[in-house]
């Protein structure tokens, strides 16, 4: 099962995010685990400076704004 | 143009179609622009006042502001959003890094402007920025100009007081954020960062590498659009109130009365917009139209730029989203830094204006 980590601090786009995150799992039929990140410290430490951020399994893969839907999916299947 | 056997299907529309309809927007967008005036007036004329009456000023004031300020925003927003999808705080740090003080601190504060910034991601970005070993006083610039020049304000200010006054605001707009930046640099602060901060080892955030994105122009488009978007979902509401306020200011207020208030001869006008600004929160949006009509009824320019500095830059919630990676002490060098370089654009002004 992957891990996905959102990390935002709790602003309305890093909400959507973590939606768009679930969605997209479901749709592909993914059990995964998903972590939000708030902590300021945390998100700081992960290397992220603009939210929201994505990680999968550790390996941060988006930064700044909403992901793209299709490229989510590829992101959680790669 | 992308053709990479590895991208889905991204709806049906070819590029081309993006380009002309950007273009074809752009055609309606004039010439809507430029019917404004005389829409603004047919509606007035329907309203039971009479047109030269407060109420009618007040109408009028509304009706075309309000179309006019919701499309010039649209414009710009998506300009600036696609312009922004070409920066990100990552390609900013590095081209902040290694930079020495001065270079660095104009850098930062004109980088400020373009990178697509939110003061929600204000922390990560400090820490990202710090911990990268750029200067304490450089991303001081950076986190000053970032809020305080936005194109917001600058449509707004283009549109409805002038472009002198809009082009003279981001003068000294980036002005203030480089030498205030440069002064808490050269204060050697960095002692007055909170614990947690000081003991980040220099890169030791160094961001992981991301698949190297480069995205299509229709991509850019789509970023400008959903720019668009967030802007309007947030600030529609302060257009509507501020020029609401605004209009209300215009028709009713009396002008001798702003200019005792506001006016050049009154000397204390100039901190007192500051010291009120710091509290009040709202953006540019919403603090705009109400500086039209202020300037309008006689009230200084050097006060009424001050004020609306002080609103957008000096604004507590950012100061309490900053505390956690800023001591108190800090973040009072920080307001007083920033407050005595508005107070000064404010007392230059209204000199020279």
């Amino acid at each position: 099962m992957k891990t996905v980590k959102v990390y935002g601090p709790g602003c309305k786009r890093c909400e959507t995010t973590e939606k768009m995150v679930r969605d997209a799992a479901e749709k592909l039929g993914m059990e995964i685990e998903v972590e939000k990140v708030s902590d300021p410290k945390s998100i700081a430490m992960a290397g992220v400076m603009s939210t929201p951020g994505i990680a999968v399994d550790g390996k941060l893969v988006h930064a700044g704004g909403l992901p793209d839907a299709g490229k989510l999916e590829g992101w959680l299947k790669g | 143009m992308s053709t990479e056997t590895t991208s889905p299907v991204r709806g049906p529309r070819p590029d081309w179609y993006w380009h002309a309809g950007v273009v074809g927007a752009l055609v309606v967008w004039w010439l809507v622009y430029s019917q404004l005036i005389p829409v603004a007036e047919w509606l007035t004329a329907l309203l039971p006042v009479e047109r030269h009456s407060h109420t009618g000023e007040a109408f009028a004031f509304f009706f075309y502001d309000v179309p006019k300020v919701m499309m010039l925003l649209t414009l710009i927003v998506f300009a600036m959003g696609v312009v922004r999808s070409f920066f990100s705080p990552e390609k900013t740090r590095a081209l902040l890094s290694g930079r020495a003080e001065g270079v660095g601190n104009a850098m930062a504060a004109c980088l400020g402007v373009l990178t697509p910034f939110c003061s929600c991601s204000a922390v990560p970005l400090f820490i990202g920025f710090v911990s990268a070993g750029i200067p304490l006083g450089v991303t001081f610039s950076f986190l000053i100009a970032a809020p305080m020049v936005n194109e917001v304000a600058l449509v707004l200010l283009f549109g409805l007081v002038g472009w002198k006054v809009a082009v003279t605001y981001l003068a000294f707009g980036l002005a203030i954020a480089i030498v205030a930046g440069f002064i808490i640099g050269k204060l050697h602060l960095e002692g007055w960062l909170q614990d947690w901060v000081r003991d980040i080892h220099s890169g030791a955030t160094a961001p992981q590498e991301m698949e190297g994105e480069s995205l299509t122009m229709v991509e850019r488009y789509r970023l400008g659009l959903e720019a668009v978007r967030e802007i309007f979902a947030r600030v529609w509401i302060w257009i509507i109130l501020g020029i609401g306020v605004g209009a209300l200011i215009h028709g009713y207020v009396p002008e001798d009365l702003m200019a005792s208030i506001m006016g050049a001869d009154a000397w204390w006008s100039v901190p007192a917009a500051v010291v009120l600004g710091i509290p009040m929160y709202t953006n540019a949006a919403g603090v705009i139209p109400i500086v039209e009509a202020l300037l309008g009824k006689g009230a200084a320019l050097g006060t009424v730029l001050a004020f609306m500095m002080s609103v957008i830059a000096l604004s507590l919630p950012e100061m309490i989203i900053l505390r956690q990676v800023l001591t108190l002490r800090l973040i009072g060098v920080f307001i007083a830094v920033v407050g005595t370089g508005i107070l000064a654009v404010g007392f230059l002004f209204n000199l020279i204006f």
